[in-house]
């Protein structure tokens, strides 16, 4: 019973991890049609600025260190993903190849300049104490970290749901997910939306390479790789665009590789993930809320 | 085009290609102030197309001006705001945001919303308001299209395509109606391939045929010489 | 007159293990050198490969982030064969053909099924799926991390040791010119006109009569068939297996490679593989190089990362220079000839 309590937090953990990558990716791609592979660059760049950040406040509490890490990895994933939107994506407009090449040229680039600055092996980072027990919980003990990725994880569902179903960018963001072209056939400027969304992405994304971190105690420069991977695999059995079906998707991936990497021996989760998309791509090629645009 | 009323758009050496095809070999024509003016002619030689290009919907070269202003050089959005509304050939509503936040989304600040005219020629829009506007029928999305394209008061010109294709007559009926009505208080480029409904809401036609335009001028000289009517649209027009 | 000059970089090239002659800045030893000659070669093999992805991207419009897979397969499933089964080499390349028609058979038949981006994921997926199955070293056959080398006494004397590198050398350049004619040849014949027809407008080639579906399955076939075999020279020329073949970033560096070149012209596509694979070994080099060395940190660090300069020259070309390399080659020939 332990067991099963502690593999369904962990599972709910990583999925928590998924879809804070997956929900920008899936944004993104709703509304611009972009596959952005420099999604993993902003979690590994944001994961990188929150490490300095924890490690330049060393003499204060840990908590202001890992505050400060959080926001500071949000704060850069935006900036970088709204610069790349500006700089690269918006002069691409018309050809989308394109698009997906200069993020996977950035993507390329970005991974062999961390490794080059801090090195390719893994670094130990600084937790608050209370992180780094456990609680008991059923009878099985539950390193606290697993909660605080899954609360934050959630608080960042609710409020993207929010921002989509009760503001106006919101509403031109499902909009323009739609049909974008008619989005500004009504005279509304959808390129504001697309570096908003951009935006929005690249601080998911950051959070999540912070939170990974903190998850992990470790950081590396290949781990954004890895969880871009996952969150595509989300993003697909999901349904491209949908917010809601990238968060019941990560969950899904997240218990289902915890079971079999437990049960049945390590790597079969990670192996059964990809024949569940190939079935989900088959059975239903637009994913499993597919068409839903929040 | 006719002497008296001044020209509103209009539209210079229009011309647009997809991918190596040449779809309008520069077209050019004016719509005047005021009433409905139609775009006609037989299926595929371009109406669409040039609707679409007006917009900047399609790379297009030539000039199109809005009361004597240049849209040519600007983006989608910004001829929009300088008072163009759209309704596409087919409606494009966005299925999954309810008629109210459809209305919504098309408000324009610094714009007069004219909600009263539009609930009053369509009340079901009022009614559904809650409704996804993918599940309403043909008749009612091509209503809230109408709608879209009405709301804001600082539409100077409508661009409306085909809206009474595929439905029944008696909406044809109230689409019609309510063209009339929106002729009260903007202008309207119509096309339209119903020509009945044509002949009754229409005062200028532009006739376009091969991507070119081959008339333009009074809807009556056209449509009541049968063999200028099979001429430039193909059929014979005694039955209408 | 093409032909002609062709036929003599040809013969050239086949000579250049008995040209004692060094080449300043462009290689470290001399031509007829070990180093050199398997540098040569192992750019001959990313020539290849290059034009393998380039005929399923550039040709047919399959955007696939799967094309490592194919390489992988050439690579492990003969260093598999020899180093744990001890096969003889003919055997091995048997069974190697055989691997290398019915994987991409099997998954070119499920992945063709979607299109556009839905495809590109689900190779990229199925890929990765490869990849873990390798690094999770099942029944200890693919050496996990470690990598799989293949050993004293598993391949013919003439191919194994320094002195032999000549050898491997021509294998190389053999592949490459195998590939590019039966490269030529395919998107020349009237299959590979199909393929272009897709790419160009698939709605228009089923309202010819045809069906698209299978057209696509037979160049990610033939493509992935090919992929293969330069995944055996790639064994050859390294003398063992190393998991780095499978991961996604290698087929993002085969796109990049195509790129570089110019996407659906073939000759491009091989001289992106090999300037790719050259500079890539080059820069590592470079960053060696004292004067750079010296430099700060700013600019040292991102200019001894390889796949940083490659990344941000890939963003560049793309940004500025859509037809890659060859359209560079070709405009300029243009100017030439005016």
């Amino acid at each position: 019973m332990s067991t099963i309590v502690l593999l369904i937090v962990t599972g709910l953990g990583l999925g928590a991890l998924y879809f804070l990558v997956a929900a920008g990716l899936s944004l993104i791609w709703g509304l611009m049609r972009v596959l952005n592979f420099a999604h993993g660059a902003f979690f590994t760049v944001a994961a990188y600025t929150g490490f300095f950040a924890a490690a330049a406040l060393a003499g204060t509490s840990p908590w202001v260190g890992w505050f400060a890490s959080l926001v500071a990895g949000t704060f850069v994933g935006a900036v970088f993903a709204t610069l790349t939107e500006i700089a690269l994506i918006r002069p691409l407009y018309r050809r989308p190849v394109g698009q997906v090449l200069v993020t996977v040229g950035l993507a390329l680039a970005t991974l062999a300049l961390v490794e080059g600055a801090f090195g390719a092996d893994p670094r130990q980072v600084t937790v608050p104490p209370w992180m780094a027990a456990t609680t008991s919980m059923l009878g099985a003990a539950i390193p606290n970290t697993r909660f605080v990725v899954i609360v934050l994880a959630a608080l960042v569902l609710f409020g993207l749901l929010f921002f989509l179903r009760r503001t106006r960018y919101g509403l031109i963001v499902r909009a323009g997910v739609e049909n974008r072209d008619m989005v500004s056939a009504l005279g509304i400027d959808v390129q504001r939306a697309f570096t908003l969304v951009f935006a929005i992405g690249g601080a998911a994304a950051g959070l999540a390479g912070v939170l990974a971190a903190t998850y992990y105690g470790t950081i590396d420069p290949g781990r954004g790789t890895a969880m871009l991977i996952s969150a595509f695999i989300v993003v697909v059995i999901g349904g491209l665009g949908s917010i809601a079906g990238s968060a019941l998707a990560a969950v899904l991936v997240g218990l289902l590789q915890q079971f079999l990497n437990f049960y049945a021996a390590a790597g079969v989760g990670d192996f059964a993930v990809v024949l569940l998309l190939a079935v989900v791509l088959l059975v239903r090629p637009g994913g499993l809320l597919g068409g839903k645009s929040a | 085009m006719n002497a008296g009323a001044e020209v509103l758009l209009r539209v210079e050496n229009l011309r647009v290609s997809i991918g190596e095809s040449q779809i309008l070999g520069g077209v050019s024509f004016g719509v005047r102030q005021g009433g409905i003016t139609g775009l006609l002619g037989r299926n595929g030689v371009g109406k669409t197309t040039t609707l679409r290009g007006i917009l900047g919907l399609l790379p297009r070269t030539g000039t199109v001006t809005l009361a004597g202003e240049s849209l040519t050089a600007l983006p989608v959005h910004e001829i929009v705001r300088r008072g163009v509304g759209y309704v596409p050939e087919d409606r494009d509503v966005f299925a999954g945001l309810t008629i109210e936040e459809n209305l919504r989304l098309t408000e324009r600040a610094g714009s007069e919303h004219r909600y009263p005219l539009v609930y009053e020629l369509f009340p079901e829009l009022r009614d559904r308001a809650a409704q996804l506007a993918g599940t309403l029928s043909g008749g009612q999305q091509q209503m809230l299209s109408l709608a879209r394209a009405l709301l804001n008061a600082s539409n100077r010109i409508l661009l409306i395509d085909e809206p009474t294709k595929g439905l029944s007559p008696v909406v044809v009926k109230r689409v019609a109606e309510a063209l009339q009505r929106a002729a009260e208080v903007t202008t309207i480029l119509l096309v339209e391939q119903n020509l009945a409904v044509a002949r009754h809401l229409v005062r200028d036609v532009v006739v376009l045929d091969q991507g070119l335009v081959t008339f333009a001028g009074d809807i009556a000289e056209l449509i009541d010489d049968p063999a200028l009517a099979r001429r430039h649209l193909g059929l014979s027009a005694a039955g209408h | 007159m093409r032909f002609a000059l062709l036929a003599a970089l040809a013969l050239l090239v086949l000579l250049f293990p008995f040209i004692h002659v060094t080449v300043p800045g462009l290689f470290e030893g001399p031509l007829d050198s070990a180093g050199t000659l398997n540098l040569l070669g192992l750019c001959f093999v990313f020539g290849a490969l290059a034009l393998t992805y380039d005929i399923v991207f550039g040709y047919t419009g399959l955007l696939s982030f799967g094309h490592a897979l194919y390489f992988a397969v050439g690579v492990y499933v003969t260093a598999i064969a020899l180093a744990r089964w001890h096969w003889s080499l003919p055997a091995a390349l048997v069974l190697t053909a055989v691997v290398a028609v019915l994987l991409p058979l099997a998954l070119g038949a499920i992945c063709l099924r979607v299109r556009d981006i839905p495809f590109a994921m689900v190779t990229l997926a199925f890929a990765e799926a490869g990849s873990i199955l390798v690094l999770q070293n099942p029944f200890g056959l693919t050496g996990g991390e470690e990598g799989l080398a293949l050993g004293g006494g598993v391949l013919p004397a003439a191919l194994v040791g320094v002195s032999n590198t000549a050898h491997l050398y021509w294998i190389a350049a053999g592949l490459l010119a195998a590939t590019s004619l039966i490269g030529w040849w395919a998107v020349g014949s009237p299959l590979g006109r199909v393929w272009q027809a897709i790419r160009e407008n698939e709605r228009r080639v089923t309202a010819l009569g045809l069906n698209p579906y299978l057209y696509k399955l037979a160049s990610f076939v033939l493509s992935g068939f090919l992929a293969a075999c330069a995944g055996v020279a790639y064994l050859l020329l390294q003398g063992g297996a190393n998991p780095q073949v499978t991961t996604s970033s290698f087929t993002l560096v085969l796109l990049v490679m195509v790129v570089l070149g110019g996407v659906g012209t073939l000759w491009g596509a091989v001289l992106g593989g090999i300037v790719y694979e050259y500079l890539d070994f080059r820069l590592v080099e470079f960053s060696n190089v004292p004067a750079l060395q010296a430099l700060p940190g700013v600019l040292r660090v991102p200019l001894s990362e390889p796949l940083f300069i490659l990344g941000v020259l890939f963003i560049v070309l793309v940004l500025f220079l859509p037809q890659g390399l060859g359209g560079l080659v070709r405009s300029a020939g243009a100017r030439s000839e005016r």
